[in-house]
């Protein structure tokens, strides 16, 4: 009996204790603070630039950055963020990542076998990586640990793929891929997707991979002007005027395609 | 001299050097030489020949294209039939000239020569080894004149000439020092005139005893002097080679010159001495190459562009079919997947490797057996550190100054989990590289 | 050209690439781990001599239980199975070592499970495990079952013929000194022809076992020889005080666990520091840890515990004893450390 009324006792104190703790040495914060880290979506991706979703909100109630830095964040809360912190909306273009690359196991030309740390930059240092293309998907899931929303998948041949519905543009995986393979596209202007990042000249191209983009400018011709650029031997998309969907059927080597 | 300090850690190998009595052979003109622009650490050159040019032996095909940089002469006389790219020993695509030869081997009108280069002041010739194009030809190939222009606060006092070559199997620069002993002598006395500096060492380890007593023999009377190191891996390393000859530490993140020193590799020195007295630019080398699969391993002098096939293919071709291949050494050589890549400044040789000699990775965790740390010769921790990158804690290692790596293999070598602990030390560089740089742009804004 | 055609160019279709250096010592877990068990070897025979058949049978025991839970954790884990690098083979014969040759097999089979399981496998397998698991394995059964892990055998001689020697309970040579009675002599401690767990006792043959391990470098010799001292110096600066068999230096050194636990329990190369200078911190902290614990403790026996106890320091040690690299001036490690 006593037992009971010593332990009953004692977990009063001890919340008495705390509570008055709390009331006289607690840290007051700032309630705009509070209100904007509801809006954050807390995945703490670091894509606006910042170390976490609570720092950015910091940030944004102090005026060291402004709103509509975070891609994930919906428009409606940007909207929302901008009337409490009583400034202009500005609202950025939300983004998506592209793997610029069609050059998995079947169509890329393996000249060796890797044999090291399994990472992406690692095997960049060493011989520059496996696949005989210099410029491709070296295909070994660095993107996919980097990404803080599970949206990168590594099909089993060896090539890294995007689930659009889970991407929200942070930028994560473009700043682990060492080679630049993965680009952050504007989220609706990503129709169709040039499915090569090679420059080099396509005999040289076709020996090392059959998915590459040939240069054969088809592609561009078909287009409406300025909606496909050529790059050297590559073609690339203007997002900012992209072209029609229908423009896949003219690409010989299937590397401009619909996005998937 | 007698009682040598020893440095910290290092490891007995297999030197495995079966090319020390094969004489240097000259290999013949090829068809087509591929000659990258950037052999050397630093800006790529800048070519200053077009397609359809006709070249003659020794003229410039690209010119240095920074401070640290160096100029690239051609192999041969014939004609430029592109300026394209081609794959470097590291992986990566190098800005290459083609020259289609013809055969002639023309030379071209030869740089000045210095007929009394004791009386040319220190500027001229320093201006001609930059002109030259000469690299460090151990194999990190850091352009020579710019190790020539020290730090104006600092005062170099030694000079080392490293004839360690303390790597397994590569006989290339034993080789150069017993057929070409006198003009490495010249080229250590045109490094001491160029700094002003009276101490010249020739550091060789012990292993070559021909190469040494030669050496001694030929150096008598010029003022230099000719150490016999102990054999240990990595004694030819820069830091560990002058801290075994002058007892100088060099501290973390400097340079030699720092502590008044000036390493540079016996080619190096050799190839100076044909510039300076024979007007020649660097543009040929001598490479070994060995390994068991190879069928007569050989030290060749091959100009720069020559495929790795052309040499291997006077070697004899194989025996039996390697597993690997690597351009330079087995402990710090890169390995390459093709036989295409063209011979450049630092290729000091090409190794095949059979499939019985070669271990594989496997990922096994660390055991802290501690093994690592004994061999490491910067006495760092690279269990610890390589665990630490190994989970991206990348700030972590470079507090624990990984950047003082110098990537010699000791700890993978010893390591009985077979880890891959260089591998995870050159990542941690290359990130620490890049976020510097990153920090440096972002600062430039 | 002729000539070209009959040499051979190498296939370059089939080639490893990887990183420096494309060298290997050749060393392997499994082979540390085999070494270790063969350096073992004299101190098994030793123990069969002494106490009969039963304790290979105790050995064999908790060597095959410690490997099938191993196997068994790694299915459960879904990891590749790691009996193959003979760990689970060493920490078996280990924790079978410390065991009285009474020991039900049991009590094996759940030492095994506590060690393995507990010891190791929670942590991440080999590599991960802060505390050596045979020690780990030991203590657990200590505490559960002290009165079998205390009942000695009677030793005197061979026992070849026997399956287990005369069931006459006996103490050993701590106990008598613990009760501050004279222990045996030098040349029953020396050989084993004392009471106590089945590897523990015999001094010779873990020796031998202890040198061959230092001459093909496996252990480090820091340890057994700091710790050895350690214990033989502090009972020695007592006994010169107060000359009484409780503070015997010879009998502390040559009996009960500490050639085993100084040799091959405290040179567990997971679960001690990395470094020669913080092997002889470790090795110091288990003697003085050891020492106290059997002239002041409860207990006649304080190996496991102070290799415990001091596994438990070896990342502190190794933080503290962690050298500058070459090049990097004192002031600048420090800060940054």
């Amino acid at each position: 009996m006593i037992d009971i009324v010593m332990m009953t006792g004692t977990g009063v104190l001890l919340g008495l204790a705390i509570g008055l703790v709390v009331r006289y040495f607690g840290v007051p914060v700032n309630p705009l603070v509070e209100s904007l880290n509801e809006l954050m979506p807390g995945a703490n991706c670091g894509g606006c630039g910042l170390a976490g979703c609570s720092d950015y909100a910091n940030a944004m109630a102090t005026g060291r950055a402004k709103p509509g830095l975070c891609p994930v964040m919906s428009a409606e809360a940007v909207a929302k963020c901008c009337e409490l912190l009583g400034v202009e909306s500005d609202t950025t273009e939300p983004k998506i990542a592209v793997v610029c690359c069609s050059g998995d196991d079947d169509h890329a030309a393996k000249q060796a076998f890797y044999n090291g740390v399994n990472d992406c930059l690692n095997a960049m240092l060493v011989a520059g990586g496996s696949k005989g293309c210099t410029y491709g998907c070296l295909g070994l899931g660095s993107c996919a640990r980097a990404c803080p929303f599970g949206a990168i998948e590594m099909l089993p041949n060896h090539l890294a793929k995007i689930h659009a519905d889970l991407c929200t543009g942070c930028g994560k995986c473009y700043m682990a891929c060492p080679r630049n393979v993965i680009k952050l596209v504007p989220r609706s202007a990503a129709k169709v997707h040039v499915y090569c990042n090679s420059p080099k000249k396509a005999p040289i191209k076709r020996t090392v991979c059959k998915a590459a983009c040939i240069g054969c400018r088809k592609c561009a011709k078909t287009a409406g002007e300025g909606q496909i650029i050529m790059n050297g031997y590559l073609a690339s998309i203007n997002y900012d005027n992209p072209p029609a969907e229908g423009i896949v059927e003219v690409c010989p080597t299937k590397c401009l395609r619909k996005a998937d | 001299m007698n009682k040598q300090i020893k440095f910290y850690g290092g490891v007995k190998l297999d030197e495995g050097k079966m090319t020390s009595n094969e004489p240097i052979i000259s290999a013949p003109l090829e068809p087509l030489y591929t000659v990258p622009l950037q052999q050397h650490i630093g800006a790529p050159a800048k070519a200053v020949v077009q397609k359809g040019d006709k070249v003659l032996r020794g003229q410039l095909l690209g010119e240095a294209g920074s401070f640290v940089s160096a100029p690239v002469h051609s192999p041969t006389s014939g004609t430029v039939r592109e300026l394209s790219s081609c794959l470097g020993p590291a992986g990566a695509q190098l800005p290459a000239v083609v020259i289609e030869s013809d055969g002639e081997d023309t030379a071209a009108e030869p740089l000045p020569i210095f007929a009394n280069w004791q009386e040319a002041s220190p500027d001229e010739l320093k201006a001609r080894v930059a002109e030259a194009g000469i690299v460090g030809m151990g194999g990190a190939a850091f352009p020579t004149a710019v190790k020539l222009s020290p730090p104006p606060n600092v005062t170099i006092d030694t000079v080392i000439l490293n004839g360690v070559e303390c790597e397994p199997c590569l006989t290339a620069d034993h080789r150069l020092m017993l057929e070409h002993t006198e003009t490495i002598i010249t080229g250590a006395r045109i490094i001491a005139r160029i700094l002003g500096v009276k101490q010249i060492i020739i550091a060789i380890e012990m292993n070559k005893p021909d190469a040494l007593e030669m050496m001694t023999k030929k150096a008598e009377g010029t003022g230099v002097e000719v150490v016999g190191l102990r054999v240990l891996y990595p004694q030819g390393a820069e830091k560990q080679l002058i801290y075994t000859v002058t007892g100088r530490k060099v501290p973390s993140g400097k340079l030699p010159a720092h502590v008044g020193c000036l390493v540079t590799n016996v080619s190096s020195a050799a190839a100076i001495a044909d510039a300076v007295c024979l007007g020649k630019p660097l543009y040929e080398r001598i490479t070994t190459v060995t390994g068991t699969p190879v069928a007569k391993p050989g030290n060749i002098l091959c100009r720069v562009g020559t495929p790795y096939s052309s040499a291997l293919a006077l070697c004899g071709g194989v025996k039996e079919d390697p597993l690997k291949i690597i351009s330079g050494g087995p402990m710090m050589g890169m390995s390459v997947y093709s036989l295409d890549i063209p011979i450049i400044k630092g290729t000091s040789g090409i190794l095949l490797l059979a499939a019985d000699e070669v271990s594989q990775y496997t990922p096994n965790a660390c055991l802290r057996c501690g093994r690592c740390n004994d061999a490491c010769p910067m006495e760092m921790i690279p269990g610890i550190l390589s665990s630490t990158i190994e989970f991206h804690h990348f700030s972590l290692a470079e507090r624990w100054h990984v950047m003082d790596c110098i990537e010699c293999g000791c700890c993978s070598y010893v390591c009985p989990a077979g880890r891959p602990l260089v591998q995870h030390m050159r990542r941690a560089k290359a990130v620490a590289n890049a976020t510097r740089r990153a920090a440096e742009a972002a600062s430039k804004k | 050209m002729s000539e070209q055609t009959t040499i051979r160019m190498p296939d370059t279709s089939k080639l490893v690439v990887s990183s420096s250096p494309h060298y290997h010592d050749m060393g392997s877990i499994p082979k540390i781990m085999f070494t270790v068990l063969a350096a073992l070897a004299p101190a098994v025979f030793a123990s069969i001599y002494f106490f009969g058949w039963r304790a290979l049978l105790v050995l064999s025991v908790c060597m095959v239980s410690c490997a099938a839970i191993e196997a068994l954790l790694c299915r459960l884990m879904r990891r590749r199975i790691s009996i193959g690098d003979g760990s689970a083979l060493v920490t078996g014969l280990l924790l079978g070592m410390t065991l009285p040759v009474t020991s039900p097999l049991w009590m094996c089979i759940v030492g095994s499970f506590i060690a393995i399981g507990l010891g190791k496998m929670v942590y991440g397998g080999l590599g991960g495990n802060p505390f050596n698991p045979a020690s780990v394995g030991r203590v657990a059964l200590l505490l559960a079952c002290p009165s079998a892990m205390t009942t000695w055998v009677t030793v005197s001689g061979c026992a070849l013929n026997k399956w287990v020697v005369d069931a006459t309970t006996g103490a050993t040579p701590l106990e008598l000194v613990a009760q501050n009675q004279p222990g045996p002599g030098f040349w029953s401690l020396f050989l084993g022809n004392i009471g106590g767990s089945i590897g523990e006792t015999c001094t010779l043959a873990l020796i031998v076992g202890g040198v061959f391990l230092i001459a093909l470098k496996i252990i480090r010799w820091q340890i057994p020889v700091f710790f050895i001292g350690t214990v033989f110096l502090i009972t020695g600066i007592a006994y010169m005080v107060s000359p009484c068999p409780k503070f015997n230096p010879m009998t502390h050194v040559l009996s009960g666990g500490l050639m085993l636990g100084a040799f091959f329990m405290a040179t567990d190369m997971v679960t001690s520091p990395l470094n020669r200078k913080g092997a002889v911190v470790f090795a110091i902290g288990c003697g003085i840890i050891t020492t106290i614990i059997r002239l002041w403790g409860s207990y006649p026996e304080g190996i496991s515990y102070a290799i415990l106890i001091m596994n438990a320091l070896t990342p502190l040690i190794d933080r503290y004893t962690a050298g500058r690299p070459f090049g990097v001036a004192r002031k600048a490690s420090q800060k940054n450390a």
